[in-house]
């Protein structure tokens, strides 16, 4: 059988814990609704992995620019002509609920932004 | 030689002269999957109507005397990250469960109309996250060499559909190492593109800087075949690089004469030592051991940065996930869960998407969250961003004094189902040597290099950007020299 | 106590700031290739990227750059050597990503500014930023009011998601005193001009290709800038003018009672003409702004912008002073015609063939008046300078009077048609034959002895109440001026 590797990451620092409160505010933010275990473990997962990436700070890169794209392009540009959309029915094929050709969804809490 | 045995070359080889049909092929391949999935659970969805009608116009084609293409006939697994028209496409989730696309990804239709023969969707960790494909929200995957084991993640059904012959060919994408170490550790090769050289649209996004399709083979010529058909330009991906497409099945073919000399071949310091298994390390030294027989001059370089690459990664692909994730909410497609007209929107989103994501993809889409946030972005996105630039300036320096580097593709050899799943640290590690040219977009591929304790291990051969001929070309040499891993794979019992 | 706006801008001074969406009129979407046209059924118009299907990928539109650049460079911009997309990171259901590929802190064009005239004083209004983004689908509330609260559900159609949508951004403007409301107003008119002038958007306010957001603050003479609010679902010029006054005198009534401004947003209500509060949120909003990785970064060079630049029209400002300098009007005259907005309107009715003085009678007159009485701008009363033009025309070769002139206006105003047509249609026509019009002063006369002996015995003005009687035995068609001289004459009276 194989072993579970001895090197292990950098613990959690006091700047990487993520109380329960914390990881219900992120749920919330990403629309998850978490269970009350869930809030448990996470916290305690969440703060295992923020302590092993935080080590990112540990390198000093003041001055670096970041990459975002390993070829660097620029100016993808595509000309201004109209292609065919899809049909409707497949469009709405897939959706929870539809009503007038639209897409049906509960009733909305937050106003527009 | 059986049909499921044939190499892809092969296969398309006797197809184009008349000695099979491609039905027969597909035929042959869709009994071998009946025969094994059961217990190798490599897919999720076999579309055997589909597969004979394809195969069917390809034997229609041949009799009409009309030009067939390199592969075709050639049947091929489908890892179910890519979308395929009116075939369920779940991306291994339970949010898309029964989820058909009214549109094909351009390497779906590259792949179609190079007559190749899609047998089905493959299993894979949720929405490509994990290393073992235990992240399914539908099943694990079992490696054909000890079905007690993890074939690799998150592409881990493409490659077991591979060694297990239920197809000679299959896609998988890799993001921090998903077609790398599942070619690894089942004992077959598999092949990352410099990233932008394979088209992404139509690949269900995990992290978009770091994603991209990929050819998994048990050989690295049928690798270099269907590479050559999935990559090239595509108008539709603005991260596309408009230029050829590298000459990787030229590179195969060369590369097999078993000529290195000139060849520099660099081993690089930090992908290796504490936390390595012995076997692994050890089946690693023999092949460069070996790279030097073939005459290749073998130096030694440093990537002193390649040690943040895993913090960096997890940094960069869930903050990046979170984002893509989001438009999972239960409006336009996919599951809906607690629509009662008790529930706000906002609600059925949540339970939505608490119910769809299983615990993995929970984890990273908060992290991301967390990473993004106001006053925490430059500490952690931005930073990793940075480290990215560092690690790519490693590898520049590092390819000055070598065409290649070589490491091992994955500290460990398969491990057993169920014994890194609570930990996700302990998970996240199977990545440590696939994930700096992820973040760095180079090239790099997996070719099998031996067994240690009777499991497979992967040589990894990384190259610069756009260089992925050198990969091929190095493996292929490899590959020749010694005898195929594949050969000692235990026989599944039918 | 209520507070007037002449309190309000005595005792504090307003801090204006606008933001402005403009949708483009380019043929397709920002990153696909979906028809933009209005008015399609729902879900029709829309494509794997613009529904935010899994797997699909934005390409960017070259067209909608190139307006960007445009207006960049029409508002005195400078345009970015090197601009990226970024996400803005939220939830709702007309958002098909459930984030918005837009722009964050690297903006195609950045500061510039916009000059504009108000009351004979130039004001200059910094331009902050302006930026590229896409639009979102379109929500449709199912319940009793059809707003948003207390709805049952809701129906979301994704034919507008992806259109190109500028987001041109002011500096705060401060200074600008009683004069806040016009000068807002006088933003957005000039930048309306101006967008239509570069054909890169219908700016039509009430179609929503071009969305105003409205920033107000007051300060104390001499004190920081105050707290502001954001006020939406403005909607029109006027409405622009009225939501920062009705705001102004809000707040002071506010501050002058002690309490706190709250920074919210508020939507505007065209009814009542003030402002009422939204949802008020607990917290801004994290957007978690990031860089597109999806998009490379737009790296206009100097040749491309150049090659824009020349491609601008002549802007409104500079057609202005050259169609002012055209008409040789004097100042007073020229702030008169500024005042009523029809500078333009005068200088394409002297283009069409008339007078620079009868043109700007009409404009600054009757024509003025019927736009008050329509509550809307001259240019959009429905009569065209050439219409104007016809009828100086028809009243200075005496076939009209400017009486039976104004029956045409009312007629062209009411059906649409042009002047000949309403003249032919209700038979208007000046009553030239003299004979009928000595008879009809006779008869007048003879039927108004009283009125006759006055104007005999030197009391000329009159003189009018007969001009009216034989006004109206002739159906108004007569000329005034000939009747008037015509009586004058049968009493044997001289002026």
């Amino acid at each position: 059988m194989s072993d579970i590797p001895t090197a292990a990451p950098p613990a959690a620092t006091a700047e990487s814990r993520l109380s329960r409160a914390d990881v219900a505010h992120l749920a919330q933010l990403a629309r998850l609704a978490v269970t009350d275990e869930e809030l448990n473990l996470f916290a305690e997962q969440l703060s295992v992995i923020l302590g092993a990436v935080a080590q990112v700070s540990e390198v000093a890169a003041a001055d670096i620019p970041p990459t975002t794209h390993a070829v660097p392009l620029t100016n993808v540009l595509r000309a201004d002509v109209v292609v065919a959309s899809l049909e409707r029915e497949a469009v709405l094929a897939g959706a929870p609920s539809v009503e007038d050709d639209k897409f049906r969804v509960p009733k909305i809490l937050t106003e527009e932004a | 030689m059986s049909l499921i045995r044939s190499s892809a070359a092969e296969l398309a080889a006797r197809i184009a002269a008349g000695d099979v049909t491609a039905v027969e092929v597909a035929q042959a391949h869709l009994d071998r999957i009946d025969a094994v999935d059961p217990s190798v659970k490599a897919f999720l969805h076999v579309d055997a109507d589909g597969a004979l009608s394809a195969a069917k116009a390809v034997d229609d084609t041949r009799a009409a005397g009309e030009r067939l293409g390199a592969l075709a006939g050639v049947p091929l697994a489908m890892k179910d990250v890519v979308v395929t028209k009116g075939l369920p496409t779940t991306a291994g989730s339970k949010i898309l469960e029964g989820w058909r696309p009214p549109y094909d990804a351009t390497i779906t239709t590259r792949i179609k109309d190079a007559g190749i023969v899609m047998l089905g969707k493959t299993n894979m960790d949720e929405f490509a996250m994990g290393s073992s494909t235990e992240n399914s929200a539908y099943h694990p995957t079992h490696n054909p060499w000890d079905l007690s084991r993890i074939p690799g993640g998150s592409s881990g059904g493409s490659s077991a559909a591979v060694a297990a012959f239920e197809a000679p060919l299959s896609i998988g994408t890799d993001t921090g190492g998903s077609i790398r170490q599942p070619a690894a550790v089942t004992g077959i090769v598999g092949h990352k593109p410099t990233y932008g050289a394979v088209s992404r649209y139509g690949l269900i996004a995990f992290s978009s800087s770091l994603d991209q399709a990929g050819p998994f083979g048990r050989t690295v010529l049928d690798t270099a075949l269907l590479h050559e058909v999935i990559a090239g330009y595509d108008p539709c991906d603005s991260t596309s690089i408009p230029a050829p497409v590298a000459p990787v099945v030229e590179a195969a073919r060369d590369g097999a004469r078993g000529d290195l000399r000139g060849v520099r071949v660099g081993v690089v310091r930090e992908l290796s030592g504490d936390g390595y298994q012995a076997g692994v390390l050890a089946a690693y030294d023999a092949a460069v051991a070996q790279l030097r027989g073939l005459g290749a001059e073998v130096v030694e370089v440093s990537c002193p940065h390649f040690t943040y690459a895993l913090a960096a990664y997890y940094l960069i692909a869930p903050s990046e996930c979170s984002s893509n994730l989001a438009r999972f909410d239960a409006v336009r497609y996919g599951l809906r869960v607690g629509d009662d007209g008790q529930h706000s929107l906002e609600e059925v989103m949540s339970l939505t998407r608490e119910v769809g994501f299983g615990p993995e993809v929970k984890r990273r889409i908060m992290i991301g969250t967390y990473a993004l946030s106001a006053g925490y972005y430059d500490a952690y996105y931005g930073q990793a961003q940075k480290v990215r630039t560092l690690i790519a300036q490693d590898f520049a320096a590092a390819f000055e004094k070598a065409d290649v580097l070589v490491s091992p593709t994955s500290p460990f050899v398969a491990f057993g189902i169920g014994e890194r799943v609570a930990d996700p640290m302990a998970m996240y590690i199977n990545d440590l040597c696939t994930l700096p040219a992820s973040l760095a977009g180079t090239p790099a591929i997996s070719v099998p290099c031996g067994l240690s304790e009777g499991l497979p291990v992967g040589l990894q051969i990384m190259a610069p950007t756009l260089a992925d001929e050198r990969c091929y070309r190095v493996a292929a040499a490899y590959e020749a020299a010694v005898t195929p891993v594949l050969a000692s794979i235990p026989e599944l019992t039918v | 106590m209520t507070v007037t706006y002449g309190d309000a801008v005595a005792a504090y001074e307003p801090v204006i700031g606008l933001e402005t969406h403009v949708e483009l009129a380019t043929a397709s979407k920002m990153f696909c290739g979906c028809s933009t046209e209005f008015g399609a059924e729902p879900n029709t118009h829309t494509c794997p990227t613009c529904l935010g299907l899994p797997g699909a990928l934005p390409v960017a539109n070259e067209a909608a750059i190139e307006s960007t650049i445009k207006i960049g460079l029409a508002l005195n911009c400078s345009i970015a050597p090197w601009s990226r997309f970024a996400r803005k990171n939220y939830f709702y259901p007309d958002m098909p990503k459930n984030f918005q590929t837009s722009q964050y802190d690297e903006p195609l064009c950045g500061e510039g500014y916009l000059e504009v005239e108000v009351d004979g004083e130039t004001v200059r209004v910094g331009i902050e930023r302006v930026h590229l983004e896409e639009d979102t689908g379109k929500n449709t509330h199912v319940g009793t009011s059809g707003r948003i609260h207390g709805a049952d559900y809701s129906l979301v159609d994704f034919n507008r998601a992806g259109i190109p949508l500028v987001e041109i951004v002011t500096k705060p403007v401060p200074g600008t005193g009683a004069k806040a409301p016009e000068v807002a107003k006088a933003y957005v008119t000039e930048l309306r001009d101006i967008l239509r002038s570069l054909g890169v958007s219908d700016v039509r306010m009430e179609q929503g290709s071009l969305r105003c957001d409205v920033n107000t603050s007051l300060n104390r003479p001499g004190e920081s800038w105050g707290t502001r609010t954001e006020t939406k679902n403005v909607n029109s010029l006027r409405s622009v003018e009225r939501a920062v006054r009705s705001e102004i005198i809000r707040q002071a009534g506010l501050l002058n009672a002690g309490e706190r401004i709250k920074q919210e947003t508020r939507h505007f209500s065209e009814t009542t003409g003030d402002t009422r509060p939204g949802r008020s949120k607990e917290e801004a909003t994290d957007y978690r702004y990031f860089p597109e990785p999806d998009l490379v970064p737009l790296a206009p060079d100097a040749d491309w912008v150049e090659q824009l630049r020349a491609e601008l029209p002549e802007l409104p400002a500079a057609r202005r002073a050259r169609t002012i300098a055209s008409l040789g009007v004097d100042a007073d005259d020229l702030q008169q015609m500024a005042n009523a907005g029809v500078v333009e309107l005068v200088a394409a009715t002297v283009e069409a063939g008339a007078p620079v003085g009868e043109a700007r009678n009409w404009w600054t007159g009757y024509l003025a008046q019927k736009s008050n009485e329509r509550d809307v701008e001259p240019a959009d009363l429905g009569i065209a300078p050439a219409h104007v033009a016809r009828l100086i025309e028809l009243v200075a070769d005496g076939s009209l009077s400017t009486a039976l002139a104004r029956q045409a206006v009312d007629g062209v105003l009411e059906t649409g048609a042009d002047v000949d047509a309403v003249v032919a249609e209700r038979g208007l026509k000046v009553v030239s034959d003299v004979g009928a019009l000595e008879a009809a002063a006779s008869a007048a006369i003879s039927a108004n002895p009283d009125i006759a002996e006055k104007v005999r015995g030197g009391k000329l003005p009159a003189v009018g109440a007969l001009v009216g009687a034989v006004m109206r035995a002739t159906s108004g068609q007569a000329d005034a001026a000939a009747v008037r001289s015509i009586l004058l004459q049968q009493l044997g009276v001289s002026e």
